[in-house]
């Protein structure tokens, strides 16, 4: 009797074993939020293997659509793009929660993200880290650059950048008095404030450079000095503000625009175990803070802030007072169909001469 | 029992090629037009149906593109000609034995690194801080800093650098079987410069030039890289259009519409280039 009982054991252990057992994680992510010594980390600590993929936002839909939700475990697309793509395409599977310790998670965030990624009934999305996008400008010479649509001005004129891409017709909606967010619902309402800014954006043309399409070119054309004032990421800017004083990320008056990375699983993704365990993982405070210092963007951890570099600390604060944090404009779920007539806009804008 | 085996044989010497074909580029095909004649009329409902095509002769944008696209292709195709011709006249009849030889490795050694790094040595060269900029600078030549990027000489710049050896290689092979004595016969009869070049050399180059006049035209029209990364805010490029619509816009369908417009497009100029230049396809492929 005792025998058998040692024996069921031993079997029931090695079961154990058998269901943790190590998978590889084929993750979707953005460049610095899974860095090497992170991964080193939780490979010796889980024994699971880690796979990188780069990418962003679209290509991350763009990729998981031509799988149905396959080839990879763990992806991690902006909040605001979860249920339109869902609906659209089915790329994603809801998020277990008993499986995620949603005591490592800011309450608050962990519940707007679920609101916002809540599909069915269901939940798709877990915040990761939170940025905005605003302007980076080399403040000794386009210091009176302090709102999206300054960037028409001609005391910058052939030396401003910008993307062309929705960020861009948001940020000038917002600036010229109009609540874009607001309008989502409503299509017409949407197409109203779309003409408007396609006005003011083809005005601006011969202010712009040219239009920026990733992260290094701006940076190159910042750092060089051929643009000197452009609509970017935070990140972007303290970054560059490490290298010249003068250049730093500034929270525009009519607010800078908020963004929620989050993660989520692939429909037909195979490492789930490894997926939650990742997740787990990376939401300790410490590698948080390991995270955010290469990443250069805070995280929806709780005191996942305490390891972050002062330097970093301080350049947040230089560009964010509580003012500023309090009028972010936070992304709401886009509906699907928007984009098309956000598309067709840019299009023209592009054309325009 | 002979004529069985060789019978195998043929097939079998057939079935890489046949089914490169099939695999890589007739069943994406198919694939690619049955999504360019659904269209889309809810989150996943989808109608057969042509709109995709009525869309783009409906929208000024899109087919000012295209046309653009093909105009400048075009227009690359013929700087590339004119600067190729006197490259490859040089190499195949101006030269002889190893100088013939280094020539020729000359003008392939920058295609020994891949496109990209090629196109960002160009980046390099022209933008704002770079190199000529600066040098022209410095010799007192402009008094400020002068932009040469982001606009459609730079793309045509970046184009022509590209496929210049797709030019030079097919006229070197023409005007190397082209004999010599002819030239000289020419002249013994009276011929000019000119004239010699005009009735002998370039009827003779004719299937090179042809060939190397199409491979110049599709790299063009297809290319991606440098029209997206030398050219300017105003310089649109159909290849961008299709990246956009099936990666940004999540719109396969007009994507794939697109993709099969500009296939018919580099079809149709290269027939009619055959036909106005009074060669056949086969006697171009052939001979070059």
């Amino acid at each position: 009797m005792k025998y058998s009982m040692i024996s069921t054991l031993v079997v029931a252990s090695l079961l154990t074993a058998q269901t943790a057992h190590a998978e590889t994680l084929r993750l979707l992510t953005w460049g610095g939020y899974a860095p090497e010594d992170v991964i080193a980390k939780f490979e010796a600590e889980t024994g699971h293997t880690v796979e990188v993929t780069t990418s962003n936002n679209e290509e991350m839909i763009a990729k998981l659509r031509a799988t149905n939700g396959g080839g990879f475990d763990l992806a991690q697309p902006s909040q605001d793009r979860i249920t339109s793509a869902q609906e659209e395409f089915g790329i994603y599977k809801p998020i277990d929660m008993s499986r995620v310790n949603a005591d490592l998670f800011i309450p608050s965030m962990l519940s707007a993200t679920a609101g916002n990624s809540t599909f069915d009934g269901e939940v798709y999305g877990l915040p990761h880290v939170w940025g905005t996008s605003g302007l980076v400008v080399n403040t000794a010479m386009a210091g009176d650059v302090q709102d999206y649509v300054d960037l028409c001005d001609a005391s910058v004129a052939g030396k401003v950048s910008y993307r062309l891409k929705r960020p861009t017709l948001i940020g000038f909606a917002y600036s010229m008095g109009l609540d874009p967010f607001a309008a989502y619902a409503d299509a017409d309402a949407y197409q109203a404030i779309l003409d408007q800014v396609e006005a003011k954006l083809t005005e601006c043309k011969p202010n712009v450079k040219t239009y920026w399409g990733g992260g290094d070119e701006i940076k190159n054309l910042l750092r060089s000095g051929e643009v000197i004032a452009s609509m970017a990421w935070d990140t972007g800017g303290w970054q560059l503000n490490a290298d010249n004083p003068d250049i730093t990320f500034v929270a525009p008056e009519a607010g800078a625009l908020g963004w929620i990375d989050t993660f989520v699983l692939p429909a037909r993704g195979r490492a789930d175990d490894a997926a939650y365990d990742w997740i787990n993982f990376v939401m300790q405070p410490e590698i948080a803070a390991m995270i955010t210092n290469t990443a250069g963007n805070f995280t929806a951890a709780v005191d996942g802030d305490a390891g972050v570099n002062a330097d970093l600390k301080a350049r947040y604060q230089g560009s964010f007072d509580q003012e500023a944090i309090d009028n972010i404009k936070w992304y709401p779920p886009v509906p699907a169909g928007l984009e098309a007539m956000e598309g067709a806009t840019l299009d023209r804008i592009n054309a325009a001469n | 029992m002979g004529s069985d085996r060789s019978r195998l044989g043929f097939y079998l010497l057939l079935a890489p090629i046949l089914l490169w074909l099939i695999v890589l580029i007739i069943l994406p095909h198919v694939g690619l037009f049955l999504v360019s004649i659904s269209e889309k009329i809810g989150p996943r409902e989808y109608e057969t149906g042509f709109d995709n095509y009525a869309a783009f002769f409906s929208e000024p944008l899109y087919w000012r593109t295209f046309a653009r696209t093909a105009i400048m292709s075009i227009m690359a195709t013929a700087l590339t000609l004119i600067l190729g011709f006197p490259i490859a006249y040089y190499i195949a009849k101006l030269t002889r034995g190893r100088t013939k030889t280094t020539l020729f490795l000359m003008c392939m050694i920058p295609f020994w690194v891949s496109e990209l790094v090629r196109t960002f040595g160009w980046m390099i060269l022209l933008r704002e801080t770079g190199v000529i900029s600066n040098t022209l600078q410095y010799l007192g030549l402009v008094n400020g800093p002068i932009e040469l990027l982001y606009n459609d000489a730079a793309i045509m710049v970046g184009l022509v650098y590209t496929s210049i050896l797709f030019m030079v290689v097919p006229l070197v092979t023409t005007l190397d079987s082209l004999d010599d004595s002819l030239i000289e016969a020419g002249y013994d009869l009276g011929g000019t410069s000119t004239s010699i070049m005009r009735e002998i050399v370039i009827p003779h180059a004719m299937p090179g030039i042809v060939s190397g006049c199409i491979v110049v035209f599709m790299l063009s029209l297809g290319n991606y890289l440098t029209p997206i990364l030398l050219g300017g805010k105003d310089s649109l490029w159909f290849t961008g259009m299709i990246y956009t619509q099936f990666i940004t816009r999540f719109n396969w369908e007009l994507g794939s519409a697109f993709g099969f417009l500009l296939l018919g497009l580099s079809s149709l100029v290269v027939f009619l280039g055959l036909k106005f230049s009074g060669q056949s396809l086969s006697e171009t492929m052939g001979r070059s």
